[in-house]
């Protein structure tokens, strides 16, 4: 489901914005712009849809329009063109008048600043309750909320300190959870770990992930961190140096397919193995055959798709092992009524694992590896070949 | 040459606007000298039906919860020095004008000062005129003080107020500029309304700032006060000025020395209370 979808959205910084249209018609660069007309095209035809529930990364070097295109969504700026449409109501945000805008930024919107943004005079759990007091919440209300949330961010105890008594790390989780205490659909994270340590910002990161796994929020993470990026964005978009979103697409996407050389440039320094996951490689099987099969039906399945050996399932398609057709002769001449005693122990790899980790596996197995899921349900196969052709990088489009 | 340029009554021109304005404003004059009057006349009577040492005490502890204990020796030390001198009742007639003053000039000055920050056409409009009010002698306060309310205390206030208010609107108007960009998002990001925003933001934000520009006001308070006793507002004032006349220095001196005690623990406490943040953390 679509949470949120921008079409054709156009920034112009100047008073006259309208005298850069011609000129961006004519592709001319922000710069040049810039000098003939002063007006500062920040953002430029950006269209994205933000699907509910996952995180969505924005990605870009400084002064590409991050800022400016989080910012558009709550409103902090106005856009010059375009459309914003919200959820199912489709609502366009653009459009809303002032009480409404007021309204959607209290209920639908959490955001989460670069430099926390807490206010020094009021203590943390203030800090953290003051959507819910500017959304005139009852004083019970806040207070539950508050404490609930502080808990959730691993901050209980530090109620009642100021904020110029904790270390960046935590005063950012103060900012999360400020965010998360009015239950917004949609967090807006404006590089909210690039002020933090490397460490730290490791620490965040995976609280990021686990708050998410548990609160199903739908996330736009800005940051100009591409392993960041990667470690968190299901899909992410790259902004370049004019403005214009230049690639939309899962992580695996855009190491594998750049859309052009900026993307390509942008992420040749991240190394591949660690980042893309088995998934991406992983290829459905031609045939899967269960327990209960008898010998002649399984060599005879085998023979149809030409192939040498399966992998068994049982009726919840979890993996058992593996067989070969000399395997299943064997048993077919025994006389044997199912297939069941010559299944052959076989690794595996998660979905989850990166190339990198499934490389070794798959070269000192000398064939190719059932992948499952963390329940054990096969999903495909993955082969040495494929993954040294994703690391060469060819692609896959073979 | 001089004759050829025409007499202008100036001074005939302006006493018809003043009298003007007296007779037809008459109502609001009046009112404000009964507020003023009233005002002044609570103050002063809550000091005084309070015995000496209870203020102390008050003042000391006061000093001690925002400032020092250096700062509350000192207070306990200075007002004993002003009993001693016999100069408690004057004293108490000049802390209540400037207490008085001082809440009038902020009461008024703080919005003044949000609105300068507020508008530009606002802003442009009064920043000349703090400019000029502060350029001007504080005597040249005494002037039209005294044309609407003719002397004694209420013009003492009125001129304090009006010569002590700049740095109200001033620092008002300043704290509010430095409030930063992103303070302002939070807000707006969190769904604030314009008055939210100044209210939980904005004003506390620029406090420290807000409570520097009320010290500054009631510093020129104290010094306008000792001056409106030229027009008998009576307090510490008028005894310098009546020292002062009557070659009386012993008295001018101790009198001076007690507004110079006084000003000291005002500043010390409103001084602290500017950094409320750093108070509120240790
Ligand atoms: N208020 C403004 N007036 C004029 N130009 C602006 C304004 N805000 C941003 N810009 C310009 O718009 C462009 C995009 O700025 P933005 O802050 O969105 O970039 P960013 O990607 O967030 O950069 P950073 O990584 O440094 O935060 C920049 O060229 C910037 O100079
Ligand atoms: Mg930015």
């Amino acid at each position: 489901m679509i949470e949120l979808k921008i079409s054709n959205l156009f920034m112009i910084f100047g008073d006259n914005p309208d005298l850069a249209f011609p000129l961006i018609e004519k592709d001319l660069k922000r710069k040049e712009i810039k000098e003939q007309t002063g007006q500062v095209v920040a953002l430029r035809d950006i269209n994205l849809e933000i699907k509910k529930g996952e995180i969505f990364v924005v990605m870009g070097l400084s002064g590409s329009g991050k800022s400016t295109l989080v910012r558009c969504i709550n409103r902090l700026i106005t856009p010059t063109k375009g459309e914003i449409m919200l959820g199912k109501d489709k609502n366009n945000i653009l459009e809303a008048k002032k009480e409404e805008l007021i309204e959607l930024r209290r209920k639908k919107f959490g955001m989460v600043f670069q430099r926390f943004g807490l206010l020094p005079h009021r203590t943390i759990l203030q800090n953290v309750i003051f959507g819910l007091e500017i959304q005139g919440a009852s004083k019970e209300k806040m207070k539950e909320i508050g404490e609930k949330t502080i808990k959730a961010v691993g901050l209980a105890g530090w109620e009642n300190s100021m904020p110029n008594e904790l270390s960046g790390g935590m005063l950012q989780r103060v900012g999360l959870a400020r965010a998360l205490a009015v239950e917004p659909d949609i967090l807006l994270m404006d590089e909210p770990f690039s002020a933090l340590d490397p460490l730290i910002r490791v620490n965040m990161q995976e609280e990021l992930l686990r708050i998410q796994r548990k609160m199903k929020k739908t996330i736009i993470f800005i940051t100009h961190d591409l392993d960041e990026a990667v470690k968190l964005g299901k899909r992410i978009a790259i902004l370049d140096e004019e403005g214009v979103v230049v690639q939309v697409g899962t992580v695996e996407d855009i190491l594998i397919n750049p859309a052009n050389d900026f993307v390509k440039t942008f992420v040749q320094n991240i190394d591949r193995h660690n980042v893309i996951k088995i998934d991406y490689i992983t290829r459905d099987n031609k045939v899967v055959l269960n327990p209960e099969m008898n010998p002649s039906d399984a060599i005879n399945k085998l023979k149809k798709t030409r192939s040498t050996y399966s992998f068994v399932v049982d009726q919840d398609h979890k993996l058992l092992g593996r067989i070969s057709l000399d395997d299943l002769a064997k048993a077919n001449a025994e006389g044997n009524k199912t297939i069941e005693s010559s299944i052959k122990q076989c690794k595996s790899i998660e979905n989850i694992a990166t190339l990198s980790d499934a490389l070794p596996l798959l070269i000192t197995s000398k064939t190719v590896l059932p992948v499952v899921d963390e329940d054990r349900v096969l999903l495909g196969y993955a082969s040495e070949k494929a993954v040294i052709k994703v690391l060469k990088g060819d692609g896959l489009n073979d | 040459m001089i004759d050829i340029i025409p007499k202008i009554p100036v001074g005939r021109f302006l006493v018809d606007i003043i009298n003007f304005l007296r007779t037809n404003l008459a109502i609001v004059f009046a009112a404000i000298r009964s507020i003023i009057a009233t005002a002044v006349e609570t103050v002063n009577s809550i000091l005084t039906t309070l015995p000496e040492f209870v203020i102390i005490a008050i003042v000391a502890l006061i000093a001690w919860k925002t400032a020092k204990i250096k700062v509350a020796i000192f207070s306990v030390v200075s007002l004993l020095l002003i009993i001693s001198m016999g100069l408690w009742r004057p004293t108490v007639e000049t802390v209540s004008l400037v207490l008085v003053a001082t809440l009038i000039a902020t009461i008024i000055g703080i919005p003044l000062g949000i609105l300068k920050a507020r508008s530009k056409t606002f802003a442009s409009i009064i920043e000349p005129i703090l400019d000029v009010m502060q350029t001007l002698p504080s005597l040249s306060y005494l002037i039209p003080a005294v044309l609407f309310f003719r002397i004694g205390i209420v013009p003492g206030v009125v001129a304090t107020v009006i010569f002590a208010m700049p740095p109200s609107i001033r620092l008002t108007s300043l704290g509010l500029e430095q409030v930063s960009k992103e303070m302002i998002e939070v807000g707006k990001s969190f769904g604030a309304t314009s008055k939210q925003l100044l209210l939980k933001i904005e004003v506390p934000l620029a406090l420290p700032s807000i409570m520097m520009g009320i010290n500054q006001t009631i510093m020129l308070a104290f010094s306008m006060v000792v001056i409106a006793g030229f027009i008998g507002a009576g307090g510490l004032g008028e005894i310098i000025i009546a020292g002062l006349q009557r070659y009386n220095l012993v008295i001018a001196i101790e009198a001076g020395l007690s507004v110079v005690f006084l000003a000291i623990i005002l500043d010390r406490i409103t001084k602290r209370l500017g950094q409320i943040y750093d108070v509120k953390k240790s």
